[in-house]
């Protein structure tokens, strides 16, 4: 009898996580999946086949746009470490116990406010006429209006700005269950602030730095708006190039292989992240 | 030849004294232990002299060279922290060579080293195996061995026996007093429990309020503390309050608070004008039956407390006091609710002025 009431309610209360993985997750990346092996041959009428890909692979500009996004967003991804490291350092060993979840908080807050008000918030620092231009003007630093926007470096600080709390979390997480004394040890043994660094807080840290990169990453090359706001048509980036498939020129075949083939890798990248780092997902992701 | 010497050293944080003019010098090869309750200022000490704090006033000397200016890092002194502070990500070995590397020995030595150092400690051949996968005890070794592999001027053991349960600690304290001897390196061992610092030292201090009340061998401060801190905190002792009513040859005449009169001795530096005074009896001290001389009071067997050797008779007075008194492995043959008499001699009972130093 316990038992069976134990397998109720682990039914019940896994219901709504396992309808949202299978409704949400699973069956649309099934449809997009065969959607993908779906080769239009006329009107309404399809073969099976590896064709969508072929025509991936014999296009340049389609896999150069994929790399490209896979390169932008590792930068993005290193980018948003050396940034967020600090940051998650501070607030998890330097910062009081009080001031702590308030440090946490002002992290959180661009998060109440939607990823499209927030790129333009950058549009309006950033355009010709500009907040940053405008001052740039004032102080004599340049004669005319400056283009700020519509380019890649532009591009990547944005993803950046948009993603680098997810690396802070994460690395909060870890850094926080560090004892001090570990790095007491670190020098009392003769460590230089280096060694202690390079030998005890980074390899301590390593699950939350995998972590962090896994997430930063998969959003950024998965992300849509802020590329193409801050990047314009310069941006290339491969959702772009899903979007106009799907919706532009309603080629749902090719908007699919390229959905199934932006996933399967970014998978590989992560997953040779993992390999290169020694490190696994259950070490790091699923990490309780 | 002293290894360490602390000159009057002085730390506050912010109006709080935490270590109050602290000087000690520690001889070499010996074994020396600040005993005190938490929060005596026992390991802000420890801190500095590892070179974690900086004091505010005195000087700290290591082999006759101040190492105030010394960063942590610098200074030969290793410690063994509370919880040991192995490090998790790295192996048994990792973690032993992690100095050896940061000093920069060669790598075809480092092996050596970490070999000969596990041998000494006992646990041979464990180098290869994850901190996790190792017992209290080897986790304590091993913390030990970490340190010793640098060979250190002094090694500094933040109560390192804490964590572990009671009869492993009976077993290390034994343990790492052997140890001791065998790498014939200065120790400082800082702990709150008087029996870890008694049965290991060759010096101990005890320390209360930031200042160290007495240093001395463990005999020496067992049966001749100098103030009524070192006299409660040190071993198991009866406690009294009460009033002096004259002296006579050296001997105080005690009146208890709630009736009993005893005698007892005036601890080293005597009483002074104080009248107040507390009374301090050693279970032990105390034996069952009329004495000739010294003190006799009568009173009941409240309860026996069964403890092999430790073993004590509880005895409430006629005036409703409980006295401890030793009866080892319970040969005395009494029974609760009999009639008992119990004596000690004058100078086995001490008093000091209630509230002096």
């Amino acid at each position: 009898m316990r038992s069976d009431a134990g397998k109720l309610s682990l039914i019940l209360l896994m219901a709504p996580f396992a309808l949202w993985i299978l409704l949400l997750i699973v069956l649309p990346q099934l449809g997009i999946g065969y959607v993908s092996l779906r080769e239009k041959v006329g009107p309404g009428q399809f073969t099976f086949g590896f064709g969508n890909y072929m025509d991936f692979l014999g296009e340049p500009i389609y896999w150069n746009t994929l790399l490209r996004t896979a390169w932008m967003s590792i930068l993005v991804t290193i980018l948003a470490l050396l940034v967020g490291f600090p940051v998650a350092y501070y607030i998890a060993k330097i910062a009081r116990q009080r001031s702590r979840a308030a440090l946490f908080l002002l992290c959180l807050i661009p998060l109440w406010v939607s990823d499209l008000v927030r790129a333009f918030g950058w549009i309006v620092l950033l355009r010709e006429t500009g907040l940053v231009s405008g001052a740039l003007q004032w102080a004599g630093l340049i004669s005319g209006p400056v283009e700020l926007l519509y380019n890649d470096v532009t591009v990547v600080i944005g993803l950046v700005y948009t993603v680098v709390l997810f690396m802070i979390v994460p690395l909060v997480s870890t850094l926080d269950g560090m004892d001090d004394a570990l790095l007491e040890a670190g020098y009392n043994l003769g460590g230089s602030r280096f060694t202690v660094f390079r030998r005890i807080i980074v390899p301590y840290a390593m699950p939350g730095i995998v972590a962090g990169c896994i997430i930063t990453f998969m959003l950024t090359a998965g992300s849509y708006l802020t590329p193409i706001l801050l990047g314009g048509k310069n941006s290339s980036w491969f959702t772009e190039q899903i979007y106009n498939q799907f919706i532009t020129r309603y080629n749902w075949e090719a908007g699919a292989t390229f959905g199934v083939l932006l996933l399967g890798f970014t998978s590989l990248v992560i997953w040779l992240g993992l390999k290169l780092t020694g490190q696994s997902l259950a070490t790091t992701v699923a990490k309780d | 030849m002293y290894d360490l010497r602390c000159d009057s050293v002085t730390k506050r944080f912010g109006s709080f004294t935490a270590v109050n003019n602290v000087s000690f010098d520690i001889p070499s090869g010996s074994f020396f232990s600040i005993l005190g309750p938490s929060g005596c200022g026992k390991t802000t000490l420890m801190r500095m002299i590892a070179g974690f704090e900086n004091p505010d006033q005195g000087d700290i000397l290591i082999k006759g060279r101040s190492v105030l200016k010394d960063a942590p890092n610098k200074r030969n002194v290793k410690m063994v922290f509370q919880h040991l502070a192995l490090f998790p990500m790295m192996t048994v070995g990792e973690n032993i060579a992690y100095g050896l590397r940061c000093r920069g020995d060669a790598k075809s030595e480092i092996g050596g080293k970490v070999n000969a150092v596990l041998d000494r400690v006992g646990l041979p051949g464990v180098e290869d195996k994850q901190i996790s996968q190792l017992s209290g005890g080897q986790k304590q070794r091993i913390a030990i061995a970490r340190c010793m592999v640098l060979e250190p001027d002094v090694l500094l053991l933040d109560e390192p026996l804490g964590a572990l349960d009671l009869k492993l600690r009976e077993h290390m304290k034994i343990e790492l007093k052997q140890l001791q001897h065998q790498f014939e390196t200065t120790f400082l061992y800082i702990t709150h429990d008087q029996s870890e610092a008694l049965v290991m030292s060759d010096n101990v201090a005890v320390m209360n309020a930031g200042r160290f009340e007495q240093i001395g061998p463990p005999k020496d401060l067992y049966e001749n503390p100098v103030s009524g801190f070192v006299a409660g905190f040190v071993g198991d002792s009866n406690r009294w309050g009460g009033r002096v009513d004259r002296m006579s040859d050296g001997t105080a005449h005690v009146a208890l608070d709630g009736g009993d009169s005893v005698l007892a001795t005036p601890g080293a530096g005597g009483l002074g004008d104080n009248r107040e005074v507390e009374v301090f009896v050693r279970p032990e001290a105390i034996s069952v039956g009329r004495g000739a001389e010294g003190c006799t009071l009568s009173g009941t067997v409240d309860s026996l407390l069964f403890n092999g050797a430790n073993s004590r008779i509880l005895v409430r007075t006629g005036t409703g006091k409980l006295i401890e008194v030793a009866d080892q492995a319970g040969v005395s043959g009494v029974n609760e609710g009999d009639a008992i008499d119990i004596h000690w001699q004058g100078h086995r009972a001490l008093c000091f002025g209630k509230g002096a130093a």
